[in-house]
Formats: C-alpha cells, structure tokens, sequence
C-alpha cells in the first residue's frame, strides 16, 4: 500500500481492495517503525488520522467520495492545525496548540484527506537542509548519512521513505523543490498568491507559498485543486479562477519551447548534477519540444536581494513571539523588556537569531535605503529577467540544486549553506511557479531537475512534468531504506 | 558596510533579543560575511527602478469594515502563558 501514489491508492478504494483505515493504520505503523530513524515528524496524530479515515470510509460507503476521500497526507509543521501542536520546528512554540486551522489545512480537511500528522521543519522555515530543527535533524532516506534538504525537509522524507504518500510543503526560497529534488520526489510551488497563506506561521511574507509534495506531478495536481482558490482572509491573496489541474496532464509536448537559464549551468554545478539534468532535458527534445539558450542576467544577485527582504520580512514577522500570548516565555521576568528578550532568546535558535538581527539591522535607521529599496529595486530587475524570457519560451529548466544532497553537518558556515538555493531562490523574488521532478542520481543520492513557467502557469508544468514521468522511471524508484522496510 | 560588536548589541536591542558579550560576539563574523555578501547589490545601477515589494506587482485588497469574527478570547487565551480574568499577564508597567 506505501509504494502506491494518491491516484492509485484512491482507485484502490474505489475497488473496496482496502478501506482508508486499513491504510491508515498500515502508514501509521511504518511511522512507528521507521520514524525513529528518519526523524521526519515532530506529531503523529493517531487517533485524529483513525477518526478521519472511519468517517472518510463512511462517506465511500454512501457513494459520495471526491478524488482526495479517504487518501493519507501529512503536513508541514508550519500550518496551524486546530487542537494539534504547531511548533514550526522552534522551541519558541513547542507547546503551542494551535485554536484555529490554516485555510490549507481546512480545505484538505474538507476534500476528506486524512492528516497523519505534522513533519519536522528547519525552525520558522529559515535553512536548506533541515539541520535547525529544535527536534533534531532529519536523515534523507536514500542515505541516512545525508541531508534530506530543508526546510520541508520532513515532509520531503516522509514521501520518499513510503511513510505517506503526499505531504503538504512550504517555499520561500526553494523550501520544496530542493528537498523534493534532495529525496527523489516532485515538488510543486505554486504562483505567489495561488494558495492562502492564512494560517501559515509567517517567515517572510512577500515569498512564503504552500505546496504540494508526491510522488508525481499527476498526484501534485489533485492536491493543488484541493488547496488553490480565492480566500478573503490572506489579503496577499490573488483573485483568480482555478484550472483543472488534473485535465491538463495528458496534453502532448510538441512545440513546447524550452529555455535553458546560461546562468544555471555556469560555475559551481556539479558536472555529475549537470549530466543528468542535460539527459534529463534531452527526454523532452525526444517528445517533441525544442531548446534553446536564453539568459537572466540579474541571477547572481538574487542571493544577496533575498538575504536582506527575507529576513527584513522576518524579523517583523517574528517579533509576534513575545512571550505574551502565546509560545515560550521565561520564568521570573524582572520587567516587561526582560521578559521579550530572555523570552525570545530561550526560544529561537541560532539561525534564527542570525536572521532577525540581519533584518533588523538592515531595517535600522541609516541602513533602509542603502539594503532594503534597493534589495527590492533589485527584486524587480530579476522578476523582469524572468518576463523577458518567457516573451521567448514557454518554460526554463535546470538543475533544482547545484549538488545533490550533502552529509549532515558538511556544511557549517552560513553564507556557503546560503548559495545552495543559487537555482530556487530567484523564483520566490519574482513570483512565479517551479516544479522539481526526479530525473536521475548521482551514486545513491537523487537528482531533480526544476521546470519554471510564467505566473499561474501551474496547469503547464504539472503536464510537462507528468509528460516526462510518463516517458522515464526516476519517480518510481524507491530508496532501500523503505524497499528493505517493506 | 563591516558590522561591528556595538552594531550586533544594537540590533539585538531593536529586536528585543537577549544577548550577552560572547553571544553577540559570535554573530559579528558571521553577520559581517552575510552583509559583506550583500553589498554586491551596489555595484548594479537601479537608478529609476522602482521597488517591487508584491512579485505581482499587486496591492493589497481592502475587505468591508465588517465585522465577521466572533468572540474567540477564551480559546485564545488557552495557549498563552499566563491569563487573568481574561486578561494577559505581564510584569507590572506602571508603578
């Protein structure tokens, strides 16, 4: 049952081979059994997920299942889920249980999904390889010994080692198409203002999007009808109609215009990453699509922009951690300041702290113009870079990573863990979707490769990803680590 | 721009974040090399470009001035760290 994805399982209760508890409870005691190992969740929420498949299985029963009824996920720690713990990874919130469910969650909740629970989570989203945990570390299923990628480092774990077969994950600089592609999964962030992000604890707002992790785009698609549509209560949110995700897949490629970013195939890709990627976009030439080079000449400065607006964003964002109405407080406060500082030194870890000081002290007094206006005069020559090649092609590709996943604790000093989103980060600033998809490995460890399209094109990448998932097999291998766990 | 000791404690200080001497002392390299990496941004002329601060270039909508929450105190008020009487605990403001 763990090695299927949403859609076969749901055909599966379809044909009544088994019922949602069955599965449930068979998901729940791999968890058990190899969670300890992968450390991918941070709350498992038995008896909730046994409640919900019971009623999911009831409405099968009455005949009024939808495509997701009855199907297991889990979710990222970062959406607040009414009566269950929402620690976003921090020990800032690590007994916090949230009142009120995030609009992701309500809408999975209401298609009939069944949540297994929250999985682990680089703290407030802020790392790349899911080392800044509060709950530890999680290991890469393909390789215990390696990151799995942060910061839905989790979520991106819980996939590939067969513990659910989807998860909900978040990107603000590449948060779910580098640990789809560090795991060996898709990844699908969507267009900025495509998901609601009430409810969705806040990193850096201008960036954060949700979206769906699986094994194929074909399963991607089924969760991003489920989440995608209008919500009055994300006032960044983005009017607009939502496609038919699902409908579109099976368009065929010809005449598909592919650009490949010169920027993204330069110096510091590793040439084993860049031989896969090139095989990997030779499938596409062989379905009919032709290629050609095209440029964004502002990629280099994307890195330097995001590190001074995310954690500008940040460090407002988080001053809500107060100590007062919710989340850690320290004992025995001498007075009010002595309560916000101690508070929020005892809760927050390092990166963390790293972030908010940068952020404040860019948006200090003397240092506004000189960091943040121009960080965000920058943000709208790499947005421009991306509309003036989508005049030209129809979507990018490139590598989702310059390496494949590193060893845990390889990788100590912040700037160097900061240029690993060198291909991801870019697109948060501009807005636009990307998808990450298997296309290939590098010894044991998987590659992705990352498709971009222009704004609200999701219905475009989910089928040129599901196109290349119908022609390769990369998406259906599995680690040992969940073959051997069986 | 180098960041200093003083400049990290000032920080800390905006940001209600405790640090002691040797804390912040350790952030100084590290916040130094980040903000040395930063200062790539000068080198680009954005002379006339106007900041994007939306990737949409979207501004934000205005609801109804309606009231449409209910009074939800007490289930907030479950999860913070010391209520009274409805009221949120803090060391005494005034004298």
């Amino acid at each position: 049952m763990h090695d299927k994805t949403l859609v076969q399982l749901a055909r599966a209760l379809d044909a009544g081979e088994f019922s949602s508890r069955e599965l449930t409870q068979h998901l729940l005691g791999r968890i058990d059994r190899l969670d300890g190992e992968l450390n991918s969740f941070i709350t498992v929420t038995f008896d909730q997920a046994l409640a919900a498949a019971d009623a999911a299985d009831a409405i099968r029963a009455k005949g009024n299942a939808g495509p997701l009824t009855g199907l297991p996920l889990a979710l990222k720690d970062i959406f607040c889920t009414r009566g269950v713990k929402t620690s976003c990874g921090s020990k800032m919130l690590d007994s916090f249980v949230s009142p009120y469910d995030a609009t992701v969650v309500e809408k999975l909740r209401a298609a009939g999904t069944v949540s297994l629970g929250k999985t682990n989570m680089d703290e407030f989203a802020m790392g790349s390889s899911n080392e800044n945990s509060h709950y530890g570390p999680v290991h890469n299923p393909w390789d215990l010994t390696a990151v799995p990628g942060g910061s839905s480092g989790g979520s991106a774990a819980a996939v590939a080692a067969g513990l659910v077969p989807a998860a909900m994950g978040t990107d603000t600089g590449g948060s779910i198409r580098q640990p789809a592609a560090f795991c060996g999964i898709t990844g699908l962030k969507p267009t900025y203002g495509r998901v609601s992000r009430y409810g969705m604890i806040a990193y850096a707002s201008s960036l954060d999007q949700a979206g769906p992790m699986a094994r194929t785009a074909e399963d991607c698609a089924l969760l991003l009808s489920a989440i995608a549509g209008h919500d009055l209560r994300d006032s960044t949110f983005v009017a607009r109609g939502v496609p038919d995700y699902s409908g579109e897949l099976t368009a065929p490629l010809s005449g598909l215009k592919i650009g490949l970013p010169r920027e993204y195939f330069g110096d510091g890709l590793d040439p084993a990453v860049e031989k896969a990627t090139r095989e990997a976009i030779a499938v596409f030439e062989s379905l009919g699509a032709s290629v050609r080079e095209v440029s964004l000449p502002h990629t280099h400065y994307a890195i330097p922009a995001y590190y001074v607006i995310a954690p500008a964003e940040a460090s407002s964002n988080l001053s809500r951690f107060d100590g007062v109405r919710f989340g850690h407080r320290c004992d025995n406060p001498a007075d009010l300041i002595d309560l916000y500082k101690r508070s929020r030194a005892e809760g927050f870890g390092d990166e963390v702290k790293r972030r908010i000081l940068i952020g404040t002290h860019t948006l200090s007094e003397g240092f506004f113009d000189a960091y943040y206006k121009k960080a965000q005069q920058v943000r709208r020559l790499i947005r421009q870079d991306f509309l003036d090649a989508f005049e030209e092609v129809d979507v990018l590709m490139g590598p989702a990573s310059p390496t494949p996943a590193f060893d845990l604790g390889a990788n100590k000093d912040p700037v160097s863990m900061y240029l690993q989103d060198i291909y991801t980060i870019a697109v948060n600033l501009a807005g636009i979707p990307g998808i990450s998809v298997p296309a290939g490995f590098v010894g044991d460890r998987p590659v992705g490769l990352q498709i971009l399209g222009s704004h609200f094109t999701e219905a475009r990448l989910l089928n040129v990803a599901h196109q290349f998932q119908q022609a390769t097999d990369w998406h259906r291998r599995r680690p040992a680590f969940a073959e051997e766990n069986a | 721009m180098a960041l200093e000791h003083a400049d990290v404690q000032r920080a800390a200080h905006l940001a209600r974040l405790g640090l002691n001497d040797d804390e912040a002392a350790g952030y100084v390299d590290d916040l130094g090399r980040i903000l040395e990496m930063v200062d790539m941004l000068q080198a680009l002329d954005t002379d006339g470009v106007a900041p994007l601060a939306h990737p949409l270039d979207a501004t934000q909508r205005l609801r109804a001035d309606e009231v449409t929450e209910s009074d939800q105190r007490d289930e907030f008020q479950r999860c913070a760290p010391a209520v009274e009487n409805g009221l949120y605990l803090v060391p005494r403001v005034v004298e």
